[in-house]
């Protein structure tokens, strides 16, 4: 609307050598198209926001009753994997062992886990250098020289708080947004 | 190629004389759309609706891209993807809406468009060429929207897709293969629906080439005008902009308005039930129209009711494409020496009462039951449209006496014009 | 050359054509057609008394008798017609609360196609499930009803009617008064089929679904509960399958008075222009 009607107007009505003075109203006019094609673009650019049913699913509800120590499981959230893991006491033992502030993102196993539960740890399963799936969560996986997570795309090794310890990923595997509804129930998002 | 006349264009600063060197863009926009187009002085509002069309055009594309985002085109979640669009995706009710009523509005300004050209007889010559482009477009309007009217995979997606292409079978020895090729199977499925996709995100793209062909050839000549006779000085003429710039956003507003009161307002009146019930193979609904800007040339398609020598059905297909074929040899038929249907009697009381109640009546039965009055009604239309072009035209051009021309449009306008010579009042357009 | 091929090819087709129209004519008026009961006696969908508050370019949804009609859907029509293109997340558009909507859901058993077990197991509902499909097995293939007020003409008013209209045949009379019985002695409703004036051939395979008090209304907030009668529960189930089937309808027509307005209004400013811009070139035409 605003190029049928806008454009030439405003581009071609100073060559019109002076005779006609270019009055208020078809200042006006031009604006008023101009603006009317300015809102017909909003919703075009809208449309490809996420959609209603893509937001309503944006909480993932997870059980984790069944998840042994040591164990971890893979579950999709907003599309994209989630680590829950149930550390085991040496594994817990090993991410406090290191003194947070040699990390490159320091972060202690503490901070990455909630109050009560700090035998689970949550992550999302996406590297932060590139956004490969690192491995490590399936039994029989390499889990890095770490003993956390390790993504095979450029090396980058995750130690067994999810922290980054090598490999060129810039920071620790995100911890996403949660809580536990119950002792065996946490929500995700 | 244009009038001596015809204002260069000069560009304003360092960077606009840069490109003109290099890309001269602007002037190609200036020469045809801008100050360096002189344009008939006297164009009615009639003239308004080429822009319109182009304004409809873009709209659908635009409306359509938006759309083929969120669209599935498979036919077993095609239908309920049209309801995700609808339902959940942001603004999705306006994009389809405005997409499908924008269909039917492309159609309305075209056939207005047209029948504009019929009554000046803006395909004589030396306009042929554009004329013939103009129906290019409109059949390729005609295949886009057949296509784009089965994406939705409802019932009359699905049973105007089998209806259609089961015309093809009216072609006797290879009617039937043709008709699975197109199909790409036995009824319309998976196949038929992703090509139809595919072709109808296409054909606009060749239609907006075709569009692109349409004003250059109109640009030869330069646009005809309600008197029919030609530009003969400056003073026949004004800029295109700012005057018709100005004229078409006025037409532009009013179009606009009409429309969004539909999108807004009614957008299902143009549409059709039945459409908002997924797609049944096994069960045909009561009674199957096509969308409304197709009534017309479907009514001519079931006048066809008796088998003499051929099968009906064949006598259907061929009046159905030979009623829109019959468009391109216009500048052929019509030998008028006089263009416009203002100085031409005879001419003019065949189409007002001639032409224009025939293809009301077509619109009419066209959507009604195949039924009698209905039937018998459209077969006097069909036969009434035959005639006109093709008897009618031909005679009434030959032997009509029209009236006196003005002199130049300088003096339709202004009443009278210095330059008149007595005597040479008459003088047919284009001579 | 052209005139002569294109005058005899027209006249081709017209001789064809009043060819199909002299055979047309002829049985037409030699052959009777026989006057049909489902045309004569077919009754268009009418509007109830005050029609819907979502009517008209100023229409609003009426919370209230929506979560009514959906009532009335649960109770009556959830057991043989699906509503698979709504959501339970939808409901928040009634008024239900995040809560309310998830006991919702939770009464639902969604299917799950398993596929490490190849079988469909049933779970409770979450928000975010569509309704589930119903299995219906029986006489007739009842529709889903999300679309069903735009899938029917005037449907709003047409579900409303068919609702309303199960009449006792021996006493039907149509608009000009007369009665079916007389009209076509001969008329009768087939096997299993009920007769209803606003079903295509006066006869549906749906019996009656509502009857005067079928459900129980709660109280609204001024503190009666509306009577239970067919025709105020046909009246709330058509207005709530009118949002199932465009729930943006609202929104639809309040952004079409804010973009009519700014329209009208830059068409003025249009007009003006226009005729500012050709006030210094425009004459007073004397012909036409």
């Amino acid at each position: 609307m605003a190029t049928t009607t806008g454009n030439p107007e405003t581009s071609e009505a100073g060559t019109e050598e002076g005779v006609r003075r270019r009055d208020f109203i078809e200042i006006a006019a031009v604006s008023a198209a101009g603006i009317g094609g300015l809102a017909m673009v909003y919703p075009l650019v809208s449309q490809m926001s996420p959609s209603a049913d893509v937001l309503a699913a944006s909480t993932t509800e997870l059980d984790i009753s069944e998840l042994q120590v040591g164990q971890a499981v893979k579950a999709s959230f907003r599309k994209q994997p989630v680590f829950v893991r149930r550390l085991t006491q040496g594994e817990i033992d090993e991410a406090n062992a290191v003194a947070t502030d040699s990390l490159r993102d320091p972060e202690s196993l503490e901070d990455r886990t909630q109050p009560g539960h700090e035998d689970v740890l949550v992550v999302m399963g996406v590297c932060t250098h590139l956004g490969c799936v690192p491995l490590g969560a399936a039994t029989g996986e390499n889990k890095g020289e770490y003993n956390g997570y390790f993504c095979p795309c450029h090396g980058s090794h995750y130690d067994t708080a999810a922290r980054i310890r090598k490999g060129p990923a810039p920071t620790n595997l995100v911890v996403p947004d949660y809580t536990f509804t119950s002792d065996t129930t946490i929500v995700i998002g | 190629m244009s009038f001596p006349w015809a204002k260069e264009y000069t560009p304003q600063n360092g960077f606009t004389k840069f490109l003109d060197e290099r890309l001269p863009l602007p002037r190609l926009v200036y020469n045809a759309v801008g100050a360096g187009y002189p344009v008939p002085r006297n164009l009615s509002y009639f003239w308004n609706f080429g822009v319109l069309a182009g304004f409809c055009l873009v709209l659908q594309i635009v409306t359509g891209v938006v759309l083929a985002m969120h669209y599935a085109a498979d036919a077993g979640v095609a239908f309920a993807s049209v309801e995700h669009i609808m339902r959940d995706v942001n603004w999705g009710w306006l994009m389809r809406y405005a997409h499908a009523n924008g269909a039917s509005f492309f159609f309305l300004v075209i056939y207005i468009h047209i029948f504009r050209g019929f009554f000046y007889a803006s395909y004589k010559p030396p306009r042929e060429m554009i004329w013939l482009i103009g129906v290019v477009i409109f059949l390729l309007m005609m295949a886009t929207a057949f296509m784009g009217y089965v994406l939705p995979w409802g019932q009359m997606s699905f049973w105007g897709a089998q209806v259609i292409t089961g015309l093809f079978e009216a072609i006797p020895l290879v009617g039937e293969s043709i008709k699975v090729w197109l199909l790409g199977g036995y009824a319309p499925d998976n196949a038929a629906l992703n090509r139809f996709f595919s072709l109808h995100y296409l054909l606009p793209f060749v239609i907006a080439g075709c569009v692109i062909l349409h004003i250059w050839a109109l640009h030869i000549p330069g646009s005809s005008n309600p008197t029919g006779v030609e530009v003969k000085q400056e003073s026949d003429t004004l800029p295109f902009h700012p005057y018709y710039t100005a004229k078409d956003g006025f037409g532009l507003g009013v179009f606009l308005l009409i429309y969004f009161a539909f999108v807004f307002f009614l957008p299902n009146v143009l549409g059709h039930p039945d459409n908002y019930i997924e797609a049944n193979p096994l069960s045909t609904p009561a009674h199957i129209v096509p969308e409304w800007y197709f009534y017309p040339f479907y009514a001519i398609l079931r006048a066809f009711t008796f088998d003499f020598i051929l099968p009906a059905k064949l006598w259907g297909v061929l009046a159905m494409f030979a009623a829109i074929l019959v468009w391109f040899f216009l500048p052929w038929l019509d030998k008028g020496p006089v263009r416009s249907g203002h100085y031409r009697p005879l001419f003019r009381k065949f189409f007002w009462f001639g032409l224009i109640p025939c293809m009301a009546v077509l619109f009419v039965c066209g959507g009604a039951p195949a039924e009698e009055p209905y039937v018998m009604i459209s077969q006097i239309a069909t036969a009434y449209y035959f005639l006109h072009f093709l008897v009618i035209l031909p005679i009434v051009s030959s032997i009509e006496r029209p009236d006196p021309l003005p002199y130049s449009i300088t003096e339709a306008v202004l009443g009278s014009d210095k330059k008149a010579v007595l005597g040479e009042n008459a003088e047919p357009a284009g001579a | 050359m052209i005139r002569l091929v294109g005058m005899l090819i027209g006249l081709g087709f017209t001789f064809v054509v009043l060819l199909a129209f002299g055979v047309g004519a002829y049985t037409a008026a030699t052959e009777e057609v026989e006057p049909q009961a489902g045309y004569a006696f077919h009754a268009e969908p009418h509007a109830p008394e005050g029609g819907f508050a979502s009517d008209g370019p100023f229409g609003r949804w009426d919370q209230a008798q929506l979560q009514r009609g959906y009532q009335v859907y649960k109770e009556a029509c959830a057991a043989c017609h699906s509503l698979g293109y709504v959501a339970f997340r939808n409901l928040a558009d009634l008024g239900y609360s995040d809560a309310q909507i998830k006991a919702e859901a939770e009464s639902y058993q969604i299917p799950h196609y398993d596929p490490s077990t190849g079988e469909v197991t049933r779970s409770a509902g979450l928000p975010t499930d569509n309704f589930p499909p119903v299995a219906y097995a029986g006489l007739g293939s009842p529709p889903d009803l999300s679309l069903i007020t735009k899938a029917r003409g005037d449907g709003t008013n047409y579900v409303y009617s068919l609702l309303t209209g199960y009449e006792d045949m021996a006493t039907y009379a149509n608009e000009d008064g007369e009665l079916l019985t007389e009209e076509f002695p001969e008329f009768q409703v087939g096997e299993g089929l009920h007769f209803n004036p606003y079903f295509e051939g006066l006869a549906i395979a749906m019996p009656a679904p509502l009857q005067d008090g079928q459900v129980t209304y709660a109280v609204d907030e001024n503190g009666v509960a509306p009577e239970a009668t067919v025709d105020q529960m046909s009246q709330d189930v058509a207005a709530f399958l009118t949002w199932t089937a465009e729930p943006k309808m609202m929104e639809r027509k309040r952004t079409g008075w804010w973009i009519l307005a700014f329209t009208l209004f830059a068409t003025i400013l249009a007009w003006f222009a226009k005729k500012s811009v050709w006030s210094a070139v425009k004459p007073k035409r004397e012909d036409d």
